[in-house]
């Protein structure tokens, strides 16, 4: 929460003057009563009607100004909270596009977005509220106290004992209730896990006729959670009765108390009115403030939870200084080893070959054989944990980021467009790509006829993440994306894997055509995509299990031709089928 | 309206179960009510008591305190009990509300479960009863202890002075307006600050999902322009919509104290005139404060109610879904089938306007293996759907050992498959409860068989608890292959006499998929298949292979014969070598 006080900084002002505002309120409600016991005590005790005029003329004023006092402050909370809020946002959003890859691994994106939204969304209900509010109780509670003491010390000693009571009942039930409601909102995420599951996994849940026993679970899970609210609501429902029990407790001591000293001549009927209606409102405050204090309690959690994410940094991180084996080649990477953060083992470990420029690399291997790691690397987005990768002789770790970016054309394995329209997906690649070189690259990345037949031609609508595509149809649009960079380098992450076998195909056709001399990395399953690769590296487990063009690998990589056979198996040699 | 009103008694049908509770709760707050009023009175009078120096009569005056402090604890046990109950009926109601959802839900066709988000339907069964839950609670709890205290108050005044009573009642409902006028005047603005919410968090999810893609093309500068664009737009319509609403505290306040002043003033007067003892004039200025809260809470009430029942009607949308049609009286149980399918003149579409499968024949003898390829988006799921029988053939049928599949128990016919879709989906649990899941009574060997045969045994040993590691929901940390594996296992270790295999090796790289082929091999062998794939080297053994094109099957027969033919098949075929 400190953290974020700071965002507060800049409305110093709205945040003074809004429980300023709110404590003239207050004053003036206090001095209600007593406005009440002069008319009883003046007013009807003499018979004055023009004095009884008179004060509810300033009953009336008094309400007015509170009236005033009480809108401007609401309009300072509300402008200070709002702004902050607006601020956080905004510096918090800064901030996660500038955390790296690894750091916002560990956080995961999800609970990012979450906090983001509607935990920013507490955090300036909070703030509002405790301008508004948070003065305002004790400053009643209190208030009323002080004004009691004004009127008569023993009265007022009464008060003294039912405030602290008042505040270990409130206080204690949402200490007593707090970590019961965070069971029950655990029991209702388990009500939405079996929902969830049973809406994805329908298929499966049928096909095993699983229903019944999801019903029977669903059922334990729904009873549970009403246990559950049932039992925090019956100490809940506590509350009332209880504060109801004291402040009526004190009314009765202050009514004997009240009696003695107007038998003594200490007090007049009218001031006892007036202590009496400050231990009333008093209790109207009361239940205004426990309200309160869970959205501040809650607040105060989401704001814990947007600051953690402040917390995250950047890990500084000196690039190796090694020194380039090959500094005549286009690309090289050199005995690179790669473990990401909090993981056990090495997810790549001693990768090493070079590239010319021009050239196609293919990047082959088994699942979770470390393929999208080494492109990765290659793209520079996850530095290598030892050794370096370089591009014309310069280790890429220490590149201005965009300078390398700008070079580099990725199609990402997950197609996925950005809400807009065609063109502006397709403007990501290069801002100031013309009308030309968009439809260039629509036609190389055989996303032509997609546009084409979209209503709006390049200004068709794309919906959130692309949805309103087909997943080949995104996957060859971020092709296109990438191509209209006219990048240096190319890489495809296994892009081809949502087309057909005949699309790939003619995909493949078109980027031997690139101009100029485009290098290009491509990461398969299917030996098809890159056998005319004009190098092919091997991965398996992390490891480079060898280098090569089809033929070599053919005659002398096993792991390769395991893969290459098991595609295509009339292939293999007749001995080795057996 | 109507439909409002519908609404309103299906809550009260839900209610009835607990109609003991409901009256008890009612009488209880009719109580609490009735003594809350009273207090003041007594209060009242003993400051009658209070005439001045020595004019103290202690002994009445302890007469009722003893009374004040007797009601008091009544009142305060009545109202623990009456919340107590309220809580009762209104989470109780809630669950059974659930449960019919949940149970119609898993009896719903594909036909609406295909046609919604998920998200929304999570949604009504979570969200949406919840709200409900906690309109129902304030309905309970609030409306109609407002409703009585406004009466009582009124009544009470009424009995002890018209006059100031009246005043009381023409001033009062000014809050109300006040109130109604606020939120009617910001209701446009919170319906624009949630538009506006809404953009932003689309923006959000996008830049933050995507993050690596917004760096590896350096667009964070301009998102973040866009993003304080919209962030601008929103504080500006947050502050209205914030501010203007909540001017409606004050000004309600504001009433109060005119009614508050109204009574003090004109009681005063009537006092002076001795229509009203010191007493009863604070016991009314007490209820002036009290008459106006209900009012003020009433109108949050019914804002709350009427959003309630919105929400109650979109749950019950979901209960009276008409679920699938039931499974014939006279359907029989498939047992121990045989695995011969036939289809007969099937035709089917999802939607009428736009055809899909067409006079389908097809006779599989037990034990054969079929193939269905063709490119994307050719509706090679659409067999699987009528096969599983999760949607019905529009006309023919489908016969599963010469029965008509809709003749067959639902639950027999499709335990009778094996089933490997291309979604993998897992149920958050222990691996062991996943591979379990069709055979819950399997030994410990049996299930460690059935994952060894489909490789996945040797990762689950590797798991931090083996068998016993939980999974999150769909899968969790697991990779794509490896939820494929256990996918595999999942049938492995049921082996029913028929199988679907939906594109099931596509995110497993090529070599364990070759293994587990071998493995598949082994389970079609005596078994009926259905093979959809992408790779055509997996269905080349295929007996029969269904080419499907646009929805519909284009052609039809052995690998062999289709080459010969020289139509689709052959040009899907050779895209796989012309690199």
């Amino acid at each position: 929460m400190k953290l974020l006080l700071k965002y507060l900084k800049d409305y110093k002002k709205e945040s003074v003057l809004a429980p300023l505002f709110k404590l003239l309120e207050a004053f003036f409600e206090l001095l209600v009563p007593l406005v009440m016991a002069s008319i009883i005590d003046r007013g009807i005790g003499n018979g004055d009607m023009g004095y009884v005029g008179k004060m509810g003329l300033c009953l009336i004023t008094l309400g007015l100004v509170g009236l005033t006092a009480s809108i401007t402050a609401q309009f300072f909370a509300a402008k200070a909270a709002v702004g902050f809020a607006a601020k956080v946002r905004k510096a918090l959003f800064e901030h996660i596009q500038g955390l790296d890859f690894t750091s916002i691994d560990k956080a995961g994106t999800s609970t990012l977005i979450t906090r983001m939204t509607s935990d920013i969304n507490q955090v300036q209900s909070g703030v509002n509220m405790v301008l508004r509010l948070f003065l305002r109780s004790p400053i009643v509670v209190f208030g009323s106290m002080i004004m009691a003491f004004t009127i008569d010390v023993k009265s007022a000693l009464i008060f003294v004992a039912a405030i602290p009571m008042l505040a270990i009942v409130v206080f204690g039930i949402m200490l007593w209730t707090m970590p019961l409601y965070k069971k029950v909102q655990s029991h209702l995420d388990a009500v939405l896990g079996i929902t969830r599951e049973n809406l994805t996994g329908v298929r499966v849940i049928r096909a095993f006729h699983k229903e019944e026993d999801e019903e029977e679970r669903f059922k334990e899970a729904a009873s549970v959670l009403a246990v559950s609210q049932t039992f925090v609501g019956k100490i809940s429902a506590v509350m009332n009765p209880v504060t109801y029990i004291i402040v009526n407790g004190a009314i009765l001591a202050l009514i004997y108390v009240g009696a003695l000293q107007v038998n003594v001549g200490n007090l007049s009927q009218g001031e006892v009115v007036a202590i009496i209606n400050y231990m009333s409102q008093i209790l109207v405050e009361l239940v205004k403030l426990a309200n309160l204090i869970i959205t501040i309690t809650k607040a105060l959690a989401c704001a814990d939870r947007v600051a953690d994410v402040f917390g995250i940094q950047n890990e500084t991180r000196k690039p190796a200084g090694r020194e380039c084996e090959f500094p005549d080649a286009y690309f090289s990477v050199e005995h690179v080893s790669l473990t990401y953060d909090g993981a056990g083992a090495e997810s790549l470990s001693d990768i090493d070959f070079t590239v010319e420029k021009g050239q196609t690399i293919g990047i082959i291997g088994g699942t979770g054989s470390g393929k999208t790691s080494l492109i990765h690397l290659i793209s520079g987005v996850y530095p290598a944990t030892a050794g370096g990768i370089y591009l014309e002789g310069k280790n890429i770790d220490g590149m201005d980021g965009n300078a390398l970016k700008e070079r580099i054309g990725m199609v990402p394995q997950k197609a996925v467009l950005f809400k807009g329209t065609v063109r502006s997906n397709l403007l990501w690649g290069n801002e100031n790509a013309t009308e030309d070189d968009l439809w260039q690259a629509l036609e190389l990345a055989q996303a032509k006829e997609i546009v084409e037949s979209k209503q709006g031609g390049l200004d068709a609508v794309v919906e959130q993440n692309g949805r309103n595509y087909s997943g080949g149809q995104r996957q060859r649009l971020t092709i296109a994306r990438a191509l209209v960079r006219k990048p240096e380098i190319l890489i495809l992450d296994d892009s081809a894997s949502a087309l057909d076998y005949a699309t790939d195909a003619k995909l493949r056709k078109a980027l031997q055509k690139l101009e100029g001399k485009t290098t290009v990395f491509i990461v398969s399953q299917r030996a098809s995509s890159i056998r005319h690769a004009d190098k092919i590296v091997v991965l398996e487990d992390g490891e480079m299990a060898c280098v090569g063009t089809h033929e070599e690998l053919l005659a002398g990589c096993s792991v390769y031709q395991e893969i290459y056979y098991s595609q295509y198996p009339e292939e293999r040699p007749m001995e080795d089928a057996r | 309206m109507k439909d409002r009103k519908s609404t309103v008694l299906r809550v009260l049908q839900y209610i009835r179960k607990y109609r003991m509770f409901v009256i008890f709760s009612l009488l209880l707050a009719a109580v609490t009510v009735g003594l809350t009023l009273y207090v003041p009175i007594l209060v009242g009078d003993a400051v009658d008591l209070l005439l001045g120096v020595g004019k103290v009569d202690f002994e009445q005056i302890f007469k009722i305190m003893f009374e004040i402090g007797i009601v008091m604890l009544v009142t305060a046990l009545a109202q623990w009990v009456m919340n107590t109950c309220n809580n009762h009926i209104a989470y109780h109601v809630v669950k059974d509300i659930r449960e019919d959802a949940f149970a119609n839900l898993e009896r719903l066709s594909f036909i609406f479960l295909d046609g919604h988000s998920y998200g929304d339907i999570v949604s009504r069964i979570v969200a949406d009863v919840d709200t409900f839950a906690d309109g129902l609670l304030m309905g309970f709890t609030q409306l109609f202890t407002g409703v009585l205290t406004i009466a009582g108050t009124l009544i009470f005044m009424l009995v002890t002075n018209v006059p100031i009573a009246l005043v009381v009642v023409c001033i009062t409902p000014l809050s109300f307006f006040v109130a109604k006028f606020i939120a009617g005047k910001t209701f446009h603005m919170f319906k624009e600050q949630s538009q506006t919410r809404g953009e932003q968090t689309a923006l959000i999810d996008e830049a933050i999902g995507n993050q690596k893609l917004v760096k590896m093309f350096s667009q964070e500068e301009k998102l973040t322009q866009k993003f304080t664009e919209i962030n601008g737009r929103l504080e500006e319509c947050s502050l209205k919509a914030i501010f203007f609403s909540s001017i409606t505290n004050p000004a309600t306040r504001f009433v109060n104290s005119l009614v508050y002043a109204g009574v003090g003033i004109f009681g005063a007067l009537v006092a002076i005139k001795g229509g009203i003892s010191v007493g009863r004039l604070s016991c009314f200025l007490s209820y002036a404060n009290q008459y106006t809260k209900p009012f003020n809470e009433i109108s949050g009430v019914i804002t709350e109610l009427q959003n309630a029942l919105v929400c109650a009607s979109r749950i019950f949308e979901l209960i009276d879904e008409t679920p699938q049609v039931p499974d014939d009286e006279k359907a029989r149980v498939l047992r121990q089938a045989k695995g011969e399918v036939s289809l007969d003149q099937v035709y089917f579409s999802y939607l009428p306007e736009q055809k899909l499968i067409q006079n389908f024949n097809l006779a599989v003898k037990p034990g054969q293996r079929i193939a269905i390829v063709g490119p994307t988006g050719c509706g090679k799921t659409t067999v699987i759907n009528l096969l599983m029988r999760f949607y019905d053939v529009n006309s023919g049928q489908i016969n599963v050992d010469g029965t008509d599949i809709r003749k067959i128990t639902r639950g027999s016919l499709r335990t009778g498959y094996g089933m490997v879709l291309q979604e993998t989906w897992l149920k958050s649990g222990t691996i062991r409860e996943n591979i379990c899941m069709g055979r819950p009574d399997a030994s410990e060997e049996e299930m460690i068989q059935a994952s060894k045969a489909a490789h996945a045994h040797s990762f689950i040993k590797r798991l931090p608890k083996g068998y016993d590691t939980v999974i999150g929901e769909d899968g969790g940390s697991l990779s794509q292959g490896q939820k494929q594996l256990l996918c595999i296992a999942r049938v492995m270790l049921c082996l029913p006499p028929m199988l679907i295999l939906d594109e099931a090796t596509s995110s497993i790289d090529t070599r364990t998929e070759q293994k587990i082929q071998k493995a598949f091999a082994t389970m079609m062998e005596g078994r009926t298949s259905f093979i959809v794939a992408h790779r055509l080297s997996t269905i080349r053994e295929a007996d029969v292979i269904l080419v499907m094109k646009d929805g519909n099957i284009i052609e039809q027969g052995s690998h062999e014969s289709l080459l010969a033919k020289n139509g689709f098949y052959t040009e899907l075929y050779k895209s796989q070598f012309s690199g």
